[in-house]
């Protein structure tokens, strides 16, 4: 049986209480770090190989290290709790049955890069997450955990996909359109409000306390030799108990599928998106691949947010992609010409393609166009949009064909 | 005055161009000055509240107007441009009221596999308004929105602050029936 490790409270109704927290050992890794070098906590985290869980995948002790040791003014701590890659909702569970592992996560992490302002960028439409979470940083407060040396802002999105993307993040915690920035610099160099900032994801966090408490080792040790650690994964889609899964980030993915009680409604397996809307989708025969950050890559796809979404024999592969199309035609940003534009004639077209209007060259229109555009924007939200173009297109040609007139 | 108004006017400029509507009584109270206040000292910016106190507008007047942009911009000196190009850039901000219940139903790719279609056809049909709209008599504005984040319970809508999971016709119909 496989550990779990950011679930572990998840079976407890009061789990998101303070007394609760402590009861199951809570905060104790914070009386450890407490009395640790910041140096020395950062190292642990380099060593047990905890990857960013947002969806980038960047070790987390690496980006702790890139503030300027030199830097003598303030230092932010950015919590993206901004969730919003199609398929995902782990984080959510996090907020509303763990905070209080996420504000020790917060603790030991402002300690370790020497901070003493931490922001928590909750999506807006996430009420029942926010009123968990403010709660609970409430109980920190009047616990003398908060406030003495390290505060903590909860701030609300308001509505836009674009700010879980970590600069746009930036751009509106400052009061702004959330348009991502050019890197260099980058957060750590000149973030929040120009000053070194670091932005984890919440779950990647939640990872900090355990492996302070139990180990570097124990946590590497845990998934697969670039990656240390279980991970949760969101199960959804065509599968007969969609929910959210922890697993050591070594499970394949055909594991996770059966883990989620196999495909449902034909049962037949023709495709999976393994990491969020815009990873590259995988056929039924793609499937034996470790679901960690280099796994998914070298299967031509990624891991990302961890959202696996099922399709079954039954799905209409065009029709997903004009789903996926029309979202990101939505929620561009509209900063840079290669993704405002492609991203709405895209959709105009994989839609009337569905429609039975499409045209003969369509197809090689997209693929063009979306391989031409990959690389020239600001930020990573345009080659996550190609990622589906081209994979449902080249996996699915057929099936797309044979919804276009004299193709 | 420097936009060449008359300067006896005090009146705002989308007043003045007669683009806001001057019935609409635009203050907060003293209590929730001192809430602006308080939240912008929470940022190493004060502008930094710009958000939160967006929200807070919304919630005291309903939804966001020209005039309660310039009415926040004024307080936290800005241009009503930068105020005005916040609130557009974000889809919670409502620049026109909308109904009393807000129901916002997921289209995105999980909820469509779970059958989120047949769900906006029946929400369509029985409220008689498109996505997007309002009914006539005020009770509900219509959406449909991006991933909700909550595909485990596909498909699914926000209505009003709530998540309501596993829709099926038959729950959307007491659902609708419950917004007064």
């Amino acid at each position: 049986m496989a550990e779990i490790v950011l679930m572990r409270n998840f079976s407890n109704p009061d789990s998101h209480t303070l007394n609760a927290y402590r009861a199951s050992g809570g905060y104790a890794a914070w009386d450890k770090a407490r009395e640790m070098d910041p140096a020395a906590i950062t190292e642990e985290v380099k060593k047990a190989n905890l990857r960013g869980l947002g969806g980038a995948g960047f070790p987390t002790g690496t980006k702790w290290s890139f503030i300027p040791k030199a830097h003598t003014g303030p230092v932010y701590l950015v919590v993206n709790a901004d969730e919003g890659e199609p398929g995902t909702f782990k984080d959510r569970y996090l907020l509303e049955r763990d905070p209080h592992a996420l504000i020790e996560g917060m603790l030991i992490a402002a300690r370790a890069i020497r901070c003493t302002k931490g922001f928590v960028y909750i999506r807006g439409e996430y009420v029942e997450p926010w009123r968990r979470f403010s709660a609970a940083v409430k109980e920190a407060y009047d616990a003398g955990l908060l406030g003495r040396g390290f505060d903590v802002v909860i701030h609300r999105g308001a509505g836009a996909y674009i700010c879980g993307e970590e600069t746009g993040l930036l751009s509106s915690l400052e009061g702004k359109k959330g348009w991502p920035k050019i890197k260099p610099p980058f957060p750590a160099i000149k973030g929040a409000f120009g000053q070194p900032t670091i932005v984890n994801n919440v779950e990647t966090l939640c990872c900090v306390p355990p492996i302070v408490t139990r180990g570097a080792e124990w946590f590497a040790g845990l998934g697969t030799k670039t990656q240390g650690g279980t991970r949760m994964y969101s199960v959804s889609g065509r599968v007969k108990k969609p929910a959210v899964y922890e697993a050591p980030v070594s499970i394949t993915l055909r594991q996770l599928i059966e883990t989620a009680g196999g495909v449902s409604a034909t049962g037949r397996l023709k495709a999976v998106v393994p990491g969020g809307g815009s990873a590259a989708i995988l056929t039924a025969d793609e499937i034996d691949v470790a679901m960690d950050v280099d796994g998914l890559k070298a299967a031509g796809s990624m891991i990302g947010s961890a959202g696996v979404m099922v399709m079954d024999e039954s799905v209409s592969i065009p029709e997903a992609l004009m789903v996926l199309a029309r979202f990101y035609a939505h929620e561009s940003c509209g900063q840079c010409t290669p993704c405002r534009e492609s991203t709405g004639w895209i959709y105009k077209m994989v839609h009337r393609i569905v429609e039975g209007r499409g045209h003969k060259d369509d197809l090689d229109t997209i693929l063009d166009v979306a391989k031409r555009g990959a690389g020239t924007t600001i930020c990573a939200f345009y080659d996550g949009a190609v990622g589906p173009y081209i994979s449902y297109i080249e996996k699915f040609r057929g099936e797309f064909e044979a919804l276009i007139p004299h193709a | 005055m420097t936009d060449g108004a008359p300067s006896t006017s005090n009146r705002t400029p989308a007043v003045r161009a007669g683009l806001a509507d001057p019935a609409t009584v635009v203050s907060f109270s003293e209590a929730q000055l001192g809430e602006v206040r308080r939240l912008q000292s929470l940022y190493p910016d004060p502008r930094g509240a710009l958000l939160p106190v967006l929200h807070m507008a919304q919630e005291t007047f309903g939804y966001i107007s020209l005039e309660a942009e310039e009415y926040v911009a004024a307080l936290f000196d800005l241009s009503p441009a930068h105020v005005h190009e916040v609130v557009t850039f974000y889809t919670l901000y409502f620049r026109e009221r909308p109904g009393r219940h807000v129901v916002a139903v997921c289209h995105n790719l999980s909820c469509h596999l779970a059958g989120a279609p047949g769900i906006i056809a029946h929400v369509k049909q029985k409220l008689g308004i498109d996505p997007g709209e309002t009914t006539e008599d005020g009770r509900v504005t219509f959406l449909t929105v991006e991933c909700l984040c909550a595909c485990e319970a596909a498909p699914m809508a926000q209505v009003d602050d709530r998540y309501e999971l596993n829709l099926t016709p038959e729950k959307i119909d007491r659902l609708l029936e419950g917004l007064r």
